[in-house]
């Protein structure tokens, strides 16, 4: 069974990124343009993890993950924020709002697979 | 790789966009109706840029972003408010981003200077916030989503056997799992690292009547042998560092034996889970004929890059050869149908029959296309207004007046050469707007006009053109000047009767920009008359109306399509020609129009107190001699590209249309006077007259084919 990621970036260079990089990695790939199109996907989606960049139009990626968090259902979904700078305060900031790891943009590939990887069930 | 080149120029389409969206938001913050969302918006582009970028290894581009970040950051977090300075420095650094970005699409990115002014400037302006964390440029290196290899420390390690052993005490909070970690992960994360043995702690478990649901109480003890450091094991917790309770600890080689946990229960995992295989690049690309592809706005991404693109977007990239291979041959179908229309009108069928129903309705279809694959081309105006508005600030700046740039009608949409072709006419235009245009701001505040001049671009459809005109709130043409200028510099006879537009309109003669009239800023050596035969090489016209005191409006009227082309379908000398309706004036009956004989040869006619020569179409294209006798022709009245005025004679005119434009430079070469050719309803070909190439035959032509030189005109 393929792993199913669920990338959302307001960035149009940034999404065909991702979804570049987690195909060739062999993952299954839906992509959104804000917080709010990410909830709207979920259902359809379905996926084993979210990635998700912070600051976006509509609904922001903390705002979203406290949209997930919300549903009991998609507690336990692993959400992975995508953000510039890895400074403690952002890391803290990330796992209050219940973020489950981050990704240190610019990311490659191997930073994106093993960051999936620590937070997939399979 | 061709993917990562795709997402390359992908980033610079995207660029784009993102300076558009930055433009309008300092519009909005200039106009003091931003909110905190506009701020926010404004932040989100300059981050975007600096992100695309920085995957790029664009350092330039990344570290000037990451300034004008920080202050924009500093605004949206409210520790610094926006002054009317710090606007004209972020117009100015918005200007910036334009340029690195272009010079980065170019591959002229040059290293990131370390005393850049404006750089400075953006400091000046933040907080303070944002100074602390300069980008190093290590963070932007090696970059590489399309990497193929497996990272350094995936590789085994070559050299010696140096495993250590490492104790890791591990109890989980609930947050770990309120955040979707899981401790099993984890564990499993480690047994990937090397020889993992596993106890869990259950001492800690209560009784089921008092267990809460979602509190942990298992911890973990795990011994594990490893090639790896402290660190890479630490790095397994990356994520979870604060919602657990961790301890590691390194046993020294050869102490084999473990703490004594004999008080603990044993839960040996024999036989743990596999890892996902290792992903390598041979590994198949999933093309995936899942039902969730099916689904709207879900892509499971196929081996090219293409596939993404449209699979996630409303829009798609498409070769322009493309576009235009689909315009022509829906021209050709066009003609086709008309062809073919004429051909049944003339099979005279009964009135009613189907065949008629159905030629109509294929009519509408083939006009519907037409239109819809010219649409396909056009563009919304609006990024080349939003150009201009640099160049409004530029010349503003460089002539010490105060300017006000304002668009109107930037989403109607125009061909993307014309749009492309306007850029250059259109800051020409805007220089001496500001320049002539805009008075001193002295001047304007006697005047009792506001200190700050406005410069308009608007953009309008009107009846089948779309009209562009520049407006300036300025003093207006100073006629008494321009005509005086125009008597001196020879171009108009010193008694010229001229109504004032026609004054106005002296501006676009050759000759009259000079360096009296136009200063070193707006000059860069063309005149207004470049500006006109800019316009007139797209098939527009140009013209100036002016009004003394309250400034003075530059009307452009372009075609929607450089594909088709308005124009007059005459007869001369009994072939049948289209004349450009864009340069044609008037029509007069030669009858009527007073031909007279001036000198030996040359016949004129008088046309608004101005003798205009007189040609004829059919001799000035090989077709007959000067006629002797006008009698019974129509004289078109064009104006050429020079504002000169000439007038045509043919025989007849039949009616004004559209037709498509099939050039004939790639077969023919350039032939003086023709244009192009088109083909008519009826399958005959028409050529497309050049106006502005129109030359009566030299007299040694005419000579040569053995004709008298008589009605042979040279105005040379």
């Amino acid at each position: 069974m393929t792993i199913s990621v669920l990338a959302i970036d307001d960035s149009r260079t940034m999404r065909g990124m991702l979804a570049q990089a987690l195909e060739n990695a062999g993952f299954e790939v839906a992509l959104a343009e804000d917080g709010q199109q990410g909830l709207d996907k979920l259902e359809d989606s379905q996926p084993d993890v979210v990635i998700t960049d912070i600051n976006m139009p509509r609904l922001d990626g903390f705002g979203f993950i406290k949209g997930v968090r919300g549903q009991s259902r998609l507690r336990g979904l692993p959400i992975l924020i995508l953000t510039t700078e890895s400074s403690p305060a952002l890391k803290a900031r990330a796992r209050d709002a219940g973020a489950t790891g981050w990704i240190v943009k610019p990311f490659d590939e191997g930073k994106l697979v093993s960051a999936i990887h620590k937070v997939v069930v399979r | 790789m061709s993917g990562s080149a795709d997402l390359r120029e992908g980033f610079f389409q995207e660029c784009e966009d993102l300076l558009e969206a930055l433009a309008d938001g300092l519009n909005a913050m200039d106009d003091g109706t931003a909110d905190a969302e506009v701020v926010n918006a404004v932040f989100r582009t300059v981050h975007s840029i600096k992100g695309g970028a920085g995957a790029f290894g664009l350092e330039t581009l990344v570290s000037f972003a990451h300034a004008f970040e920080n202050v924009l950051d500093d605004v949206r977090a409210g520790t610094v408010s926006v002054s009317p300075e710090m606007l004209a420095v972020f117009y100015k650094s918005s200007d910036r981003l334009a340029d690195l970005v272009e010079a980065a699409n170019s591959g002229e990115e040059n290293a990131p200077s370390q005393d850049d002014a404006l750089i400075e400037e953006l400091r000046q302006l933040g907080g303070g916030t944002g100074e602390d964390e300069e980008v190093s440029p290590d963070d932007f290196e090696a970059i590489g989503f399309a990497l193929e290899l497996p990272e350094v420390n995936d590789l085994p390690e070559l050299e010696g056997d140096g495993k250590s052993e490492f104790e890791i005490r591990f109890t989980p909070k609930k947050e770990l799992y309120a955040n979707g970690n899981d401790a099993a992960l984890l564990i499993r994360a480690l047994k990937d690292l090397g020889e993992l043995e596993i106890t869990a702690d259950l001492s800690e478990v209560p009784v089921l009547s008092e267990m809460e649901w979602d509190e942990p109480s298992v911890s973990w003890h795990l011994r594990l042998i490893t090639d790896e450091n402290q660190s890479d094991i630490r790095e397994v917790f990356e994520f979870v560092e604060d919602q657990c309770a961790l301890e590691i600890i390194r046993i020294d080689e050869g102490a084999d034996s473990l703490p004594d946990i004999s008080d603990f229960m044993q839960v040996q995992e024999d036989n743990p889970p596999v890892f996902l295989p290792p992903i390598s690049p041979e590994s198949p690309t999933v093309i995936s004929a899942d039902t969730r592809a099916d689904i709207e706005g879900i892509s499971i991404f196929g081996k090219k890059a293409e596939k993404k693109v449209t699979a996630t977007k409303t829009t798609i990239r498409v070769d322009l050869e493309r576009v235009d291979r689909l315009i022509n041959i829906v021209g050709e179908m066009v003609i086709s149908e008309a062809m073919l229309t004429q051909s049944v009108s003339e099979m005279s069928l009964q009135s009613g029959n189907q065949v008629e129903a159905a030629m109509a309705q294929l009519k509408q279809l083939s006009s519907e296309l037409q239109e819809s694959v010219m649409a396909i081309r056009a563009q919304p105006v609006k990024p080349l207004f939003q150009r201009m508005s640099r160049i409004v600030r530029e010349a503003a700046q460089e002539t010490g007046k105060a300017a006000k740039f304002e668009t109107i009608g930037d989403t109607v949409e125009v061909d993307k050469t014309v749009i492309e072709r306007l850029a250059d006419p259109l800051t020409h235009m805007i220089r001496n707007a500001v320049d002539h245009g805009l008075e001193e701001t002295e001047f304007r505040i006697a005047a009792g006009k506001p200190a700050q001049g406005t410069v308009t671009l608007s953009a309008a459809h009107r009846s089948g053109r779309v009209v562009i005109e520049l407006s300036d709130d300025g003093a207006g043409v100073n006629r008494d000047k321009v005509r005086s200028l125009a008597i001196k510099k020879g171009l108009i006879p010193d008694d010229a009767d001229l109504a004032d537009t026609e004054i106005d309109n002296l501006l676009f003669l050759p000759g009259f920009s000079t360096n009296d009239v136009v200063s070193n800023m707006s000059g860069r050596g063309v005149g207004m008359d470049v500006v006109k035969s800019e316009i007139r090489a797209l098939g527009g016209r140009v013209v100036i109306h002016s009004s003394p005191g309250s400034g003075t409006t530059v009307s452009i009227s372009l075609p929607l399509t450089l594909a088709v082309l308005e124009g007059m379908v005459v007869q001369a000398a009994g072939e049948t020609v289209v004349v450009p309706t864009s340069a044609l004036r008037e029509t007069v009956r030669a009858d009527e129009a007073g031909v007279q004989v001036l000198g030996s040869d040359d016949l004129v006619m008088s046309s608004h107190g101005e003798l205009v020569p007189v040609l004829d179409l059919g001799a000035c294209l090989g077709y007959r001699e000067m006629p002797q006798d006008f009698s019974g022709l129509t004289l078109l009245l064009i104006e050429n590209e020079n504002g000169r005025r000439t007038a045509v004679a043919v025989d007849q005119v039949f009616d004004q249309r559209e037709v498509v434009i099939k050039g004939l430079e790639t077969n023919y070469g350039f032939i003086p006077g023709i244009a192009a050719a088109t083909i008519l309803g009826d399958g005959r070909i028409a050529l497309i007259v050049d106006t502005d190439q129109l030359h009566p035959v030299t007299s040694l032509h005419h000579h040569e084919v053995g004709a008298s030189s008589k009605g042979v005109l040279n105005n040379g």
